[in-house]
């Protein structure tokens, strides 16, 4: 039968709502209207954060492949797709947000520009990494499949993180080492932005425990068809 | 300054972000319990098989 919820992330589960409802409530309430763009500045905060936990599941998938191709363990196959779901998923917010927030400050939905191209081309390279996996049957085969083709993907990372401090791009750069270009951001704009990107790494820790343990339940799913089929 | 009204599309913006969230957050609790009633079926024919 179906292993029992753990307690450790029931209690995950309620302090992941609780700095959410926080973190949105700093958005609204705490943060300073921007004076250029007004309110839809606000996206920024959970945008930037749904970017970074979209990553971390890159990056997350990439560490399965290695561990899963060293080990040749089920499980960080699991851990990978995990991964690679929740990143697509908050890769998408990013996406879909950065549009809405581009049109009142750009005057345009969309716009070929190097992050905007990269991040496409990141979102589509995970999205073959489904298709491949689904069209392969025998689980081995396909974690390493899937572990190989993770590792390849995940150069789109550095290149998608990076392509707004290489090319000259009209999006922003939050995070710099110096000041040339960045995003200015006061002092409670600061506290509100490390909130939201604290607050969507423990969402992103919480999904992938669930995501995980779903893997794990249709792997056991997947053999007891198997069992029964002998 | 005047500061422009970009409300719409802040309120565009969050609806994504909590509409995505909460369908993937569905379609989890959909895929557990499917998956949970598939274990449970095939757990009654293993022991159908035994007896």
């Amino acid at each position: 039968m179906s292993d029992p919820k753990p307690r450790w992330l029931s209690i995950l589960d309620v302090v992941t709502i609780i700095i959410l409802t926080a973190a949105t409530l700093l958005v609204f309430l705490y943060a300073p209207t921007e004076q250029t763009m007004g309110d839809v500045q606000r996206v920024f905060y959970f945008h930037v954060a749904a970017s970074w936990t979209g990553m971390l599941g890159f990056i997350v998938a990439m560490a399965a492949g290695i561990f899963y191709l060293a080990k040749k363990d089920l499980f960080w196959d699991v851990v990978g797709l995990a991964g690679v779901e929740i990143g697509m998923v908050f890769m998408l917010i990013g996406i879909v947000t950065g549009s809405i927030w581009a049109y009142p400050a750009w005057n345009t939905w969309w716009t070929w520009d190097p992050r905007l191209t990269t991040v496409t081309i990141m979102e589509l390279a995970y999205a073959a990494y489904l298709m491949l996996r689904a069209g392969i049957d025998e689980p081995e085969r396909r974690a390493r499949f899937g572990a190989v083709y993770a590792l390849i993907a995940s150069l789109s990372v550095p290149l998608t993180f990076f392509s707004i401090r290489i090319w000259r791009t009209i999006h922003p750069v939050v995070v710099a080492g110096d000041t040339s270009g960045t995003f200015a951001l006061s002092p409670k704009m600061t506290t509100v932005f490390v909130f939201a990107l604290v607050t969507f790494s423990l969402i992103f820790v919480d999904l992938l425990w669930h995501r995980v343990r779903l893997g794990l339940l249709a792997r056991r799913v997947e053999e007891k068809k198997l069992r029964l089929l002998d | 300054m005047v500061i422009p009204d970009t409300t719409s599309f802040m309120i565009a913006g969050y609806a994504v972000i909590f509409g995505v969230m909460l369908v993937y957050l569905v379609s989890l609790a959909l895929r557990f319990r499917k998956l949970r009633q598939d274990e449970q079926t095939l757990d009654e024919l293993d022991q159908d098989r035994q007896r």
